[in-house]
């Protein structure tokens, strides 16, 4: 469960990023967070990851407050989440097995269980048989699996995808979003942050707006319609 | 297990970052290799120094004189006293006939010396010191021994040993603590351009979750071989230009005033030093680095 509960941010004493925002995402749901850049979106994200503290209010993530977190567990919050970045952020000169690998490597998995997962991840995500490619001789929509691959191989909870057709045309785009919800209906938690209006209207999920660091909607089988 | 298997992680990233800035590895080996040979030099200038001023420190020697008026074999009883000083390491007894033995030895001609007799000359100890820095002091409770009529010694050679030893101390201890310091700067400043070029993975990293000790492990290893590659080649490099010199020394001094020990007695202080001061610098020098890059 994610829960953001009366959190104001403010990066300098007059700019304010979030305004007395709450938010609670179950356990389970698919949630869109949409809206103009610059409203707060990103903010949001950083303060789930903990990169950022709350000015007030407490941010829970799977169980953690993370406003009261000590630095040294900050990395076992981590582990509850998948994250999804708009320019994929992999390894160049890693392959793509090693690549999705490199995230069990991170907390420690044995090489066997390694062995065993990253396959299984790689078929889910369709990319079997991809393994030892690297990086550059791939498509962006093929990128952008192997970083949701690498996002799920240690079985979060929640993938929190900060934008992630950002960069691909609208055929991939919808790719990856149909990925996406594939991965909800196996139980994972998703929250995707996006300013693509087509693609949220297209799947009727929940829809949270946000402007000017306030949520101004948040519906049920929403459309996006800022 | 984990465990193990995260060494063996760390060791394979490490020689992947050390083999990856090949040229820059190469760069800062060569220089810690040049501030420990450095440091090695006068590290061994310093123990072949010390031990040839404790030898001159031992043949230092105080001259104790008896009063005339006491015969030879009350004179001798005096060196209870003096062996009493504290100070005092050896003291041994000359009766006048051996001082004028020693003082005829002096000279070629001896025969000039026919008519002096041994009253001329005192009874006399020959005493040596345990510390020629407190020769004054010495001097002065053994001037007071009822028997003694004076005491001579030449206090200008041994404050020049003392001094001598004192200064070449420091300057060592000055020199080594510098090259430390730039030995440690080098090393953090190629791990900071390791984890520079290795930003993203860490960002990477620290989003699924690694921990500060996962991140630091591959960096820490590649200060290491850093430090242990630098440390071994400046064994050898010291060992070879050690008995160069040695080989070039001997074969000029005849007269055997500067000989150097050899290098299989320092060997082991010197491997163990090296090999010290090698995993100190890597280690504290990635981790320095490290520490800065963690934080933000």
């Amino acid at each position: 469960m994610i829960e953001l509960r009366e959190v104001s941010k403010s990066y300098e004493i007059d700019t304010v990023a979030l305004d007395d925002v709450s938010l609670r995402i179950d356990d389970g749901e698919f949630v869109f967070l949409v809206g103009p850049s610059g409203s707060g979106k990103s903010t949001i994200i950083k303060l789930l990851t903990a990169e950022l503290a709350p000015t007030s209010g407490s941010v829970f993530v799977n169980g953690y407050d993370l406003g009261k977190i000590r630095r040294r567990k900050i990395p076992m919050a981590r582990r509850t989440m998948g994250i999804i970045f708009q320019d994929f952020r992999l390894i160049a000169d890693k392959t793509v097995f090693d690549n999705v690998a490199f995230a069990m490597r991170a907390v420690g998995a044995r090489e066997k269980a390694i062995q065993r997962r990253v396959p299984a991840v790689l078929e889910l995500v369709g990319l079997e048989g991809k393994e030892d490619r690297y990086p550059r001789e791939l498509s962006g929509g093929e990128q952008q699996r192997v970083a949701i691959a690498r996002a799920l191989v240690n079985r979060p909870q929640a993938i929190i995808a900060d934008e992630p057709t950002g960069n691909l045309d609208p055929a991939m785009s919808l790719e990856i979003m149909y990925l996406l919800e594939r991965i909800n209906q196996l139980g994972t938690t998703v929250l995707v942050v996006t300013h693509e209006r087509d693609l949220v209207n297209r799947f009727a999920k929940r829809v949270v707006a946000i402007v000017n660091g306030t949520i101004v909607s948040d519906q049920q089988d929403g459309i996006y319609e800022l | 297990m984990k465990s193990h298997n995260n060494f063996t992680y760390y060791l394979r990233e490490g020689f992947r970052g050390f083999t990856m800035h090949g040229f820059m590895s190469f760069a800062a080996v060569c220089i810690i290799v040049a501030c420990l040979v450095i440091m090695g030099t006068f590290a061994m200038l310093l123990v072949n120094i010390s031990a040839m001023l404790e030898h001159y420190e031992q043949e230092c020697e105080i001259l104790v004189y008896i009063d005339e008026s006491y015969p030879t074999a009350e004179a001798h009883s005096v060196g209870s006293e003096i062996n009493r000083v504290e100070n005092v390491r050896e003291a041994v007894f000359v009766t006048r006939e051996e001082a004028l033995e020693d003082f005829k030895n002096q000279y070629s001609d001896q025969t000039k010396f026919d008519g002096l007799q041994p009253d001329t000359f005192r009874d006399r100890f020959k005493v040596y010191l345990k510390d020629l820095s407190l020769l004054e002091q010495t001097e002065r409770t053994l001037e007071t021994i009822e028997g003694v009529a004076e005491v001579n010694s030449n206090p200008e050679v041994a404050q020049g040993f003392t001094t001598l030893r004192n200064i070449l101390s420091w300057v060592s201890i000055a020199i080594v603590s510098i090259l430390l310091v730039v030995s440690l700067f080098i090393i953090s400043n190629t791990i900071k351009l390791a984890l520079l070029s290795r930003r993203e993975e860490i960002g990477i990293m620290r989003m699924v979750g690694a921990t500060n000790g996962f991140i630091r492990g591959p960096f820490v290893i590649e200060g290491l071989i850093l430090g242990l590659l630098s440390a071994i080649l400046s064994f050898f490099l010291l060992w070879g230009l050690y008995e160069l010199l040695r080989s070039r020394i001997m074969a000029m001094d005849v007269l055997q005033m500067f000989t150097l020990m050899s290098f299989k007695g320092l060997a082991p202080i010197m491997a163990a030093a090296c090999l010290g001061s090698g995993i100190l610098i890597g280690v504290l020098g990635s981790l320095l680095s490290i520490r800065r890059f963690l934080k933000v």
